[in-house]
């Protein structure tokens, strides 16, 4: 480094600068950082996912101060925080709906990868640490969501702590030992209140790692090609700063919305009821962003010598097990699904399969769901483990163009054209 | 090619999740003075639906995350509308068991405002030993609790479901099989409901004069139940009024904002 990053600073911040490099590390990570120039809307929810966990974090840090982890206490704790506590409520709806938003952005940010090809070459490792970050935040979410002790909370847990009973031989010891008793009680919401509390910091560290991956080679683009030279790229700090705070305020505003108007509209009214250990709600169901995994687990009848249970289970954790090796299962050269005319397709069709999911998870096994949610559980792991490797063999990808400022000042100008063009035809 | 696939596929999904579930007969949708963005609760129902609870409701049902300080002008949200002396007065109608005493002793003696309100059973065992083994659930959050009639999970859903389940008593069809010790309520899941019809009009004299029928009374309790699952809802609409208005005008000057940084770049 030639021109040291604090040059024309004050003397106290080249004296810090000197001793502890945060000066130059932010002027490095931000200032310099080379970003595409070319880079979507789409590229808004990795920094949105960062925000909601800092969300999550400090509410959640607000609302520990007032919960009480006891399965006699816990259900009115949370209710003192929503009438007693200055601003309980809103903490608590922030918290509560946030868990929804923060699995919406993920989401996003996901299926954007996948799209444009993010895991590829050179960044496998970036995307598996992304997705251990996705498993991290489901058991946070499952644990967080036994918190309040309502009937759902205490119901969810028992389904899927049960699960690990579907384990051969040790199954049955395995569900005791998370339990810590013979049910669902008073060890199991202590201990999940304990890593509720931990994981966050866990998933913390993991992104740390995943930006470090990140910046390493830098983002991804639309086009997926790599940067050439500088005339790709701009510096992080202003454009794509300005560009993420401005998604942030839009993001901000739908999520306010749900706060302030729709608090409960994501969440299930059964957990506004007491956990009763005598008492089976009329249906489990998980919460939303969990509904396509509950939906597989469901869906899995019995093949060959391993019964129902627990091919349900191998599946469910096999369905995220797969994007671990999904930047192996992509036989495709090309990373944007933009020059990948099959792909690009095929793509929609599991946005579909997944959406599909969804639906059948909300809804009791019986009928047309059983259909649905079948073929749907079979359509996801052919997507992964057949259509990924045929089809990056199979197709023929579009001429990718030479470089993104090429691409860019070429697309402007077609993009003027092709504007007028259809008013010209018609 | 794939298009007419997917979009075809699509609609399969929307007819899907349109498909309604076939079971209960349909709660009406009433007008509600909280319903709406900028929705508040009506005081003189709210005081109105306490009357009905006080008088009717709570000799069964008991509200255990209410106090009666809750309901003057230092309770969640403000309160019902009474002021701090007639608080005390609604406290001081109630035995409350306190105690030990110096002696060891458990006492009676007239509730405060920092009083819960008195249960009618002291424990579940009583309460089916009195109600031929039915346990009334607690009212505190009833009205969250029971609002899936709501799309959107609002409390006017609740609202609805109990103004409904207060009227839905009827004589049972001809060939309809009922239980022992059951009550036909064509809004209550499975037609059959312990609770025998508990409001029939003109069960209480409302203090301000308005004619006690059946549904006044229905709508009044309703909203006072409202009032107690969600007391801070007026707070909460009122802050988001304000959170939305600012976060509209900060985001329309990033939206300036990044269009002029951005300007040398396209």
């Amino acid at each position: 480094m030639n021109a040291p990053a604090t040059q024309g600073q004050s003397k106290l911040v080249r004296w810090i600068d000197h001793r502890l490099p945060i000066f130059t590390f932010m002027q490095h990570e931000l200032h310099e950082y080379p970003t595409p120039r070319n880079l979507s809307y789409w590229w808004n929810f990795g920094s949105l996912s960062g925000i909601m966990l800092v969300i999550m974090m400090v509410t959640g840090i607000f609302l520990a101060m007032q919960y009480t982890p006891n399965v006699n206490l816990a259900f009115d704790s949370v209710e003192r925080i929503m009438r007693d506590v200055n601003f309980g409520w809103l903490m608590r709806y922030i918290h509560m709906n946030g868990a929804s938003f923060f699995f919406i952005v993920v989401y996003i940010h996901i299926f954007r990868g996948l799209y444009y090809g993010s895991y590829k070459e050179p960044r496998e490792l970036l995307w598996m640490l992304g997705v251990i970050i996705l498993l991290l935040m489901m058991a946070t979410a499952f644990m967080g969501y036994v918190l309040p002790w309502g009937q759902m909370s205490f119901w969810g847990a028992t389904v899927i702590t049960n699960l690990f009973s579907a384990i051969p031989v040790i199954g049955g010891d395995i569900v005791a030992w998370l339990w810590g008793g013979f049910a669902v009680g008073n060890p199991t919401l202590n201990r999940f209140y304990s890593l509720h509390y931990l994981l966050p910091f866990v998933i913390l560290g993991v992104v740390v790692l995943h930006l470090i991956a990140l910046h390493q080679h830098g983002s991804n683009n639309p086009l997926g090609i790599d940067r050439k030279g500088p005339q790709d790229s701009i510096p992080f700090h202003p454009y794509y700063t300005i560009k993420d705070m401005f998604g942030l305020g839009v993001f901000l505003i739908i999520y306010c919305v749900f706060i302030f108007y729709l608090p409960n509209a994501l969440g299930d009214t059964q957990n506004y009821v007491q956990a009763n250990p005598l008492q089976t709600p009329p249906e489990i169901v998980p919460e939303w962003y969990f509904l396509p995994f509950y939906a597989i687990l469901r869906s899995v009848p019995d093949i060959l010598f391993i019964p129902a249970k627990l091919a349900g289970v191998l599946c469910l954790f096999g369905a995220i097990a797969v994007l671990f090796f999904l930047p192996w299962l992509d036989t495709s050269r090309v990373r944007s699904a933009r020059f990948r005319p099959i792909y690009k397709w095929v793509f929609w069709l599991l946005v579909l399969d997944v959406l599909a999911l969804g639906v059948v998870g909300a809804h009791r096994p019986e009928g047309w769901y059983i259909v649905i949610g079948r073929v749907a559980t079979l359509y996801y792991f052919i997507h992964f483990i057949v259509l990924f490797p045929v089809i990056g063999w199979l197709e023929r990808p579009l001429p990718l163009p030479t470089s993104i400022s090429a691409a860019v000042t070429r697309r402007s100008g077609a993009g003027m054209a092709g504007a007028t063009a259809p008013m010209e035809k018609h | 090619m794939l298009k007419p696939v997917v979009a075809l596929a699509g609609l399969a999904l929307l007819a899907l999740v349109a498909a309604p579930a076939a079971a209960q007969e349909a709660v009406p949708s009433q007008s509600w003075s909280f319903a709406g963005p900028f929705g508040t609760f009506d005081r003189a129902s709210l005081q109105r639906g306490f009357q009905v609870y006080e008088e009717v409701c709570s000799h069964c049902h008991s509200m255990n995350l209410l106090h009666y300080g809750d309901l003057g002008p230092n309770g969640p949200g403000g309160g019902i509308g009474y002021t701090e002396e007639e608080v005390a007065a609604i406290a001081a109608q109630h035995q409350v068991t306190d105690g030990p005493n110096d002696e060891g002793q458990m006492y009676q003696r007239p509730g405060r405002p920092s009083d819960a309100f008195v249960r009618p059973f002291p424990n579940e065992k009583a309460a089916r030993a009195a109600l031929n083994g039915a346990l009334p659930p607690d009212l505190s959050l009833i009205i969250k609790a029971r609002a899936d009639s709501s799309p959107v999970k609002d409390i006017t859903g609740g609202a609805d479901y109990v103004d409904a389940l207060l009227q839905g008593f009827k004589q049972p069809p001809k060939g309809f099989k009922m239980s022992p010790n059951m009550n036909y309520n064509v809004y209550f899941p499975g037609d059959q409901i312990a609770m025998p019809q508990p409001l029939q009009g003109n069960d209480v004299k409302f203090a301000d004069g308005t004619h006690a029928t059946l549904p006044q009374e229905a709508h009044d309790v309703a909203t006072f139940l409202s009032w107690a699952s969600e007391p801070m809802m007026e707070e909460r609409k009122r802050t988001g009024v304000k959170v939305l208005i600012f976060l509209l005008a900060l985001t329309a000057v990033l939206y300036a904002a990044k269009r002029q940084i951005w300007a040398e770049i396209h």
